[in-house]
């Protein structure tokens, strides 16, 4: 019986050569974007960071250093290289706080972008599908989320809910849900028209099946795309209910939390408001220019030949 | 003099598996008044190398050839202006899908007009005479209401009609018809051919048209050049093609004809065009050439005489060796 | 028993509503209106039109994909115009498959081949384990003339004509007895179409399908065609055995659509019948004979009343010059 296996064999060789093949051809399209490559690169400078954080940072967030406090950082007058980034109003290390506060926004990223894209796809997939009044409703329900301004609409769920990290995930999720349920339906209604589904549909396939290995399969590259780029708004609309305090509480070293805190030093130590900021800023660039280059490279219409 | 001169156009596109050579060395001249078919099948280049003429390819496409003339007028050294100036008035063409080819933001009316605005001194009223003028040339029943209508509005035979319109609105010397009967239905297209000869006759522009179809080949052109994997490998008048084809890819493309079928089987040709990564060494047909002789898989044919071929094939149909490479081989 | 149809249709009509709102009747598109033919065992029934004749309508009202508005369906000898229980629909089901136009739309970008052929299996012999699916699968890929290699790889990898492949080894997985293949070539170029048609042959003669066979192309139908039902905005117009058909077109249009069929022959230069005119538009179509636009011989009772399919000389034509023998008896090669 060696025949079947040196088939078997060299089918799946030839499957392994053709994921290289496709994954060489993705990263050809991807490294022309010099910007994505830069953010692609910061980004796992910053999953490293959250991580290992355990690891890397020199000391453990909570701990206050109380004949430290308000040090500038190391290169002023008055810094020291035990605290390289200064320290805080009660005496805790700033770039400690910053790379356990990546992990926090990692986290908040990743739950959120979970939560949405799952409940986007079910009901975006099923609403192209079942059409008629089920699909009126969820759309015009969707509509209404979109109307409100997100980040108002969310402060509306955490105060409902009660301040905190968890209840700021959900409530984000919740105001990011409408985009993927929008795309989702989208390109189902697209989809549904395809030969290949009608194929299946005649060889007896049922609702499921269809949807679930003829349809879904072939939405997700603009989901993919969609969803990295609402990763960086995750992070920035957690920040934001964090600065206004309904969002993770002090002392949870998230990066708006500690922008909160600190909003009252800004003229006196600069250090403690600008360093949260700009690895907000930073981040959330970063992980748009990523998006970008993935939403050019994926997309075969920007292929040439 | 001939209208249009090539001589070894070649295009190159940077890939990510390499650089893909999509036309090879073609060389073709147009005569004015006549009526040229380019024949082959998908990957033969055909509409590439007329794209890259009309300077119409991408910025990752490579344009070389030793000659690239229009009326004397060299394209590869012309300035951007005045490429545009000969693109467009003196040579035009027209593509296989008229539903896409068409603007769908503005009316017919106002894309015709804008071709007559950037290529000839017409006043308002001038260039609205001449529109509904062209509209009645390519058979547009009620040409003024017309002017009015959107893309979307027409069906795919009146479309393509406007596209002619706009096309012949400079009076072009050469009109380049890229497939553009494919995408419509028999009767339609029967039409449309119809319109484009008579076209022809009248304006005396000559015709370069790109077809996979050998039926419209055989009942529109005076001479057909077949081309294959970017190549080209038989160039005849059209009558002597079609009745004792040389190259064995035009041999047996002709037999492959279901209406030439005799019996329940089609001689079909075995094996796929080659693509950019399994390119034949020595002749790019010979793999699946019935006649295939160890030169072939060794040297490239030149092309003369018309045709590429180490042995092409006499009246009977059978290869003979040609005088050349006996003696070099 | 051999000859015994595999299926019967009767009067097939499919209207659709389109258009229409809160204030306003929607109007109604004859897609297909009134069609009758029977396919039998190991023979091809081309279906010929250009755009909007119904065509395709008439495919997915065969494969059971849409319910016919009107008429009679029976396949195997199951009448599907009325609700049939599960098992039967399922049994139904496997009897009659679809092979699409588009190579590149019809195979599901995101399954292997080996997944594609063995998905109607899953659907429908659950009893089958999988190794004797892949058995199945392996075996009708070499069928079909696929390679070994290629169970595992991905449909953009294959050309035009090699999916076709594919997408007949997917319909024939279930030993269907009718398969509707809806312009299984009109994407291929020439070569390769002769390769695809001939192994459609073989597998008929195999297999001893019946095919319907819709295409535009008359070199195409005249090749491969037992018989052939001509269709014109839905309403079919001349049905006659090929030979007949080819030899002494009866039906104006049919004789127009032969006409224009382009003929590789430089030396034939022939007089084409002219057919003037656009498609009438199937949300208005015209009075009477849907064609008497167009036709030469149209005069006032073609204007005012419908033609019905009627016997004349071994063809059936709904026109009433021939019924009433007006016509010039045509030689069109």
């Amino acid at each position: 019986m060696s025949q079947p296996s040196s088939e078997t064999r060299t089918a799946s060789q030839a499957a392994r050569d053709a994921r290289l093949q496709a994954l060489a051809e993705f990263w050809y399209y991807f490294s022309e974007n010099k910007g994505a490559v830069a953010g692609m690169i910061f980004v796992i400078i910053i999953v490293i960071a959250a991580l290992g954080a355990d690891w890397i940072a020199p000391y453990a967030p909570q701990i206050q250093f109380r004949d430290n406090i308000l040090q500038p950082p190391f290169w002023q007058d008055g810094g020291s290289t035990a605290f390289l980034l200064g320290t805080d109003p009660i005496g805790r290390d700033i770039l400690s706080r910053l790379i356990h506060g990546a992990r926090l926004s990692l986290f908040v990223g990743c739950i959120v972008i979970v939560l949405s894209l799952t409940s986007g796809i079910l009901l975006g997939i099923t609403a192209g599908y079942i059409r008629g009044a089920y699909e009126v409703l969820l759309m015009r329900v969707m509509d209404v989320i979109l109307a409100v301004p997100s980040l108002l609409m969310a402060l509306v769920l955490v105060a409902i809910l009660g301040p905190g990290l968890e209840n700021a995930m959900i409530a984000i999720a919740v105001t990011f849900t409408p985009h993927f349920v929008r795309l989702t339906r989208a390109r189902t209604l697209a989809e549904i028209k395809r030969d290949y589904v009608t194929a299946s549909r005649v060889a007896g396939a049922g609702s499921i099946r269809l949807m679930a290995t003829a349809i879904l399969p072939n939405c997700m590259a603009p989901l993919i795309v969609q969803a990295t780029l609402s990763f960086s708004s995750a992070i920035l609309d957690a920040a934001a209910l964090g600065f206004l305090g309904m969002g993770a509480q002090p002392p949870t070293p998230e990066w708006g939390t500690m922008l909160a805190e600190a909003r009252e030093f800004i003229t006196r130590a600069w250090w403690v408001v600008t360093f949260p900021g700009l690895a907000i800023l930073l981040t959330v660039l970063a992980i748009n220019l990523m998006g970008d280059g993935l939403r050019d490279a994926l997309d075969p219409k920007m292929k040439r030949s | 003099m001939p209208l249009l001169s090539l001589r070894d156009l070649t295009v190159e596109f940077a890939t990510a598996h390499g650089s893909f050579r999509a036309v090879d060395r073609i060389s073709l001249d147009i005569d004015p008044g006549e009526i040229v078919a380019i024949v082959g099948e998908s990957g033969s280049g055909k509409s590439v190398s007329m794209l890259a003429v009309m300077g119409l390819l991408p910025w990752t496409a490579k344009v070389t050839a030793t000659k690239m003339e229009f009326a004397g007028r060299d394209l590869l050294t012309a300035s951007p202006k005045d490429r545009r100036d000969i693109v467009g008035r003196e040579m035009a063409m027209i593509f296989q899908e008229p539903m896409t080819s068409l603007n769908p933001c503005f009316t017919v009316g106002f894309q015709i007009d804008e071709v007559l605005r950037r290529h000839t001194a017409l006043t308002r009223a001038e260039r609205r005479t001449r529109a509904v003028e062209l509209m009645g040339m390519v058979g547009i029943p009620s040409p003024e209401a017309r002017l009015k209508v959107f893309p979307h509005q027409l069906s795919g035979g009146m479309s393509q009609r406007v596209m002619i319109a706009m096309m012949i609105a400079c009076r072009p010397r050469l009109l380049i018809a890229d497939e553009p009967t494919t995408a419509l239905d028999v009767t339609i297209q029967a039409q449309i051919l119809e319109l484009l000869v008579d076209l022809q006759k009248e304006t005396g522009m000559a015709l370069a048209l790109i077809t996979h179809d050998m039926g419209v080949v055989a009942e529109t052109a005076q001479r057909v050049q077949v081309q294959y994997a970017g190549q080209q490998v038989e160039t005849r008048p059209v009558i002597d093609l079609f009745r004792a084809p040389r190259h064995p890819y035009t041999q047996a493309m002709l037999a492959a004809l279901p209406e030439r079928a005799v019996g329940g089987r089609l001689p079909s040709i075995p094996g796929v065009v080659p693509g950019q990564l399994d390119r034949p060494r020595g002749c790019l047909f010979h793999p699946r050439c019935a006649h295939a002789q160890a030169l072939c898989s060794q040297r490239e044919p030149d092309f003369l005489d018309g045709v590429r071929c180490h042995f092409p094939l006499d009246e009977t149909g059978r290869p003979i060796a040609r005088l050349a490479e006996e003696i070099g081989a | 028993m051999i000859d015994s149809p595999v299926l019967e249709a009767q009067g097939l009509e499919r209207h659709y509503d389109i258009g229409g709102g809160l204030f306003r009747k929607p109007s109604v598109v004859k897609a297909v209106g009134g069609a009758s033919f029977t396919l039998t065992a190991g023979r091809t029934l081309a279906v010929v039109g250009e755009s909007g004749c119904g065509k395709s309508t008439l495919a997915r009202m065969v494969t059971m994909i849409e319910p016919p508005s009107a008429g009679m369906l029976k396949i195997d000898g199951v009448d599907v115009s009325q609700p049939v229980d599960r098992d039967a629909a399922r049994r139904l089901r496997q009897t009659v498959q679809i092979v699409f136009q588009d190579p590149y739309g019809s195979l599901n970008p995101r399954q292997r081949v080996g997944t594609i052929l063995e998905e109607p299996l899953v659907i429908n012999r659950p009893e089958m384990s999988a190794a004797d699916r892949q058995d199945a699968a392996r075996r009708m890929m070499a069928r079909v003339g696929l390679r070994p290699e290629h169970y595992a790889r991905y449909p953009h990898m294959f050309s035009g004509g090699q999916r076709q492949r594919i997408a007949i080894a997917r319909a024939l997985m279930l030993n269907p007895r009718i398969l509707v293949l809806d312009e299984p070539v009109s994407a291929l170029d020439v070569s390769i179409q002769a390769q695809v048609l001939n192994l459609l042959a073989d597998l008929q003669q195999e297999f001893q399908v019946a095919y319907l066979f819709i295409s535009h192309d008359l070199s195409v139908v005249r090749h491969i065609a037992d018989e052939v039902l001509v269709m014109y905005l839905g309403k079919p117009v001349e049905m006659a055995s090929r030979d007949q058909l080819f030899s002494a077109p009866s039906h104006p249009y049919t004789r127009a659509l032969l006409s224009a069929t382009p003929v590789a022959d430089p030396t034939r230069r022939r007089d084409r019948i002219r057919l003037t005119g656009e498609l009438p538009s199937p949300l208005n179509p015209p009075s009477g004979c849907y064609f008497h636009p167009r036709c030469r011989f149209a005069d006032d009772r073609c204007r005012a009343t419908e033609p019905l399919l009627i016997p004349a000389a071994g063809h059936r034509t709904a026109c009433h010059a021939v019924e009433e023998n007006r016509l010039p008896v045509e030689e069109v090669v």
